[in-house]
């Protein structure tokens, strides 16, 4: 992804964060990471943030268990997942493409998410791939994590948005559907539709996906990405870099 | 087998490891990356046959470095990638032809799996899963009961895991050999299940760590433990926490080499094969 795209998502997943008390991030995920920073700093500090990998931001005193036993008691109330191949009912696959077990491509695995996605609440799904039918599919093949499940499973957590590169989708999970709540730059409804393998919703008052307000540049710039090298050095500096950019050279922001 | 710890050389460590063990591996990631790439090694060499890998809950190079060198029947794992390296080639090569078993798993699953074992119970209940394929595909395996307490609803339960040994690298070893994991409770979590554990370590502590209240609390004790083996900069090239880093050059070496299985096995034969290159680097 461009290091503009990447700050887009940061601004997006920031925003979504509002109002949030404990963020949890797993491991492998820099624009999260950078978004929980962001969040805190912007929320003037009255957030906690777990960054797994990361010494200087997770307090976790044991490594595996406290982990998921703090996801299944209800410590974190927000969390990021990252999918290779999304459907419209809010499910997962992180496991390959093709009829399981003949894969036609195998990706690492489900890693923590069939517990996970079920058990935090306010889900953030996030797809860097390119917004296409490959990636936005009917029916995903295989569901690492279901997006929705039945009345009788216990299950206090599930997605709440999705972030992709063409736009933001809003997950009403009583119906299992997306719906359309803001276009990036450049987006159109109809572009939208013909790169969306299901079927969506759209928000009466859709609009464009706003990008960082010049608040988010300067923490981003000053203290996300200093703060943040410790775990993802090259990500932190471009992200650091085109923020600095955007100060400079943006002729309008947004004010929130 | 002896009621005290062993200390012993590489060769010693690899006496205790047969083909077809199921083997509990850790994680590079947390405070120190815990993974016994020496060891690792050794285990190639000796041309060990039929291993079942059982990743706590994932694994990286040490996976794939296993699997690339014909050592493996099958694995279980959260996920197997070489994370900013790209995907695991011989993991995924060996998937796809079916020369390897892929037990499809999910990182809770296997800490429950492992818990079970730990404390003597034959299974574990755990949160999530139901929905997932993941459980579908493990159904033989893994079962959904209805809670036997109000309010009743299913539940998912796994059996409890039994490793023939867990493997893994600790950063300090004291005289008694009760070994210092810090935060890494996982490696006690394996150490605990497994039949028997198997330790490679920085360095040596003079004296017995338990004197000492505030190392208490990260010590894995040293009666689960087997063997252990001092192996400085065992853990090469992952990165060790404080001691030292990455080696980013060796990992983008191997991660390029195990493109191909010939590649692999080039890389084998200039940095695996000879125990000597141990020393040499």
């Amino acid at each position: 992804m461009s290091a503009a795209r990447d700050l887009l998502f940061i601004a997006t997943f920031a925003r979504l964060l509002a109002g949030r008390q404990h963020p949890l991030v797993g491991t492998n995920s820099p624009e999260p990471a950078c978004a929980v920073l962001l969040a805190r700093e912007l929320a003037g500090n009255d957030m906690r943030v777990t960054i797994l990998g990361s010494p200087r931001h997770s307090y976790l005193s044991d490594d595996l268990a406290e982990l998921f036993d703090s996801a299944a008691r209800g410590v974190f109330d927000a969390f990021f997942i990252g999918g290779g191949q999304i459907d419209g009912q809010a499910n997962v696959n992180l496991v390959g493409i093709g009829p399981y077990p003949a894969l036609e491509k195998r990706w690492p695995g489900s890693h923590g998410t069939p517990l996970l996605y079920m058990m935090i609440p306010n889900a953030i799904i996030y797809v860097r791939a390119e917004h296409t039918r490959k990636t936005l599919v009917p029916k995903v093949d295989f569901i690492s994590t279901a997006g929705v499940s039945d009345a009788r499973v216990h299950r206090p957590g599930g997605p709440v948005a999705m972030v992709t590169s063409r736009c933001v989708f809003r997950f009403d999970r009583a119906r299992g559907r997306f719906a359309l709540a803001s276009l990036h730059p450049g987006e159109s409804v109809e572009d939208l539709r013909s790169n969306t393998g299901f079927d969506f919703d759209v928000d009466a008052l859709l609009g464009e996906t706003p990008g960082p307000t010049r608040q988010m540049l300067e923490v981003l710039r000053d203290k996300v990405c200093p703060d943040i090298s410790h775990l993802y050095p090259q990500f932190a500096a471009r992200i650091g870099h085109e923020a600095d950019r955007q100060l400079r050279t943006a002729q309008s922001l947004p004010a929130s | 087998m002896s009621s005290v710890t062993r200390f012993t050389d590489i060769d010693g460590i690899m006496d205790e490891i047969q083909d077809g063990d199921t083997i509990a591996i850790p994680t590079m990631l947390g405070d120190f990356s815990a993974v016994a790439m020496n060891a690792t090694r050794a285990i190639v060499r000796r041309g060990r046959r039929g291993l079942h890998l059982v990743c706590v809950p994932s694994s990286s190079l040490q996976a794939d470095m296993l699997i690339g060198g014909g050592c493996v029947a099958s694995i279980q794992a959260g996920a197997v990638l070489l994370y900013e390296y790209g995907p695991a080639r011989r993991f995924i090569e060996r998937f796809h032809d079916g020369s390897l078993i892929v037990k499809e798993a999910t990182c809770p699953a296997i800490q429950a799996g492992l818990t079970a074992a730990q404390k003597g119970v034959p299974f574990m209940p755990l949160r999530g899963l139901i929905g997932s394929d993941v459980l579908r595909v493990r159904a033989e395996d893994w079962k959904v009961v209805d809670n036997p307490f109000p309010p009743h609803d299913p539940i998912v339960v796994v059996p409890a895991i039994h490793p023939d040994v867990a493997l893994f690298h600790a950063p300090m070893v004291d005289e008694l050999g009760n070994v210092w994991i810090g935060r890494r409770g996982s490696l006690r979590l394996m150490a605990h299940a497994a039949r028997k554990t198997l330790v490679t370590f920085e360095r040596r502590y003079e004296g017995d760590m338990f004197q000492d209240h505030t190392l208490v609390p990260g010590l894995l004790a040293a009666h689960s433990v087997t063997a252990v083996s001092h192996q400085p900069r065992g853990a090469w090239p992952l990165h060790f926490g404080d001691e030292y880093a990455e080696d980013v050059a060796h990992m983008q070496i191997y991660a390029e080499a195990a493109r191909t299985q010939a590649g692999f096995d080039a890389y084998v034969e200039r940095y695996v094969a000879a125990a000597a290159t141990e020393m040499a680097r």
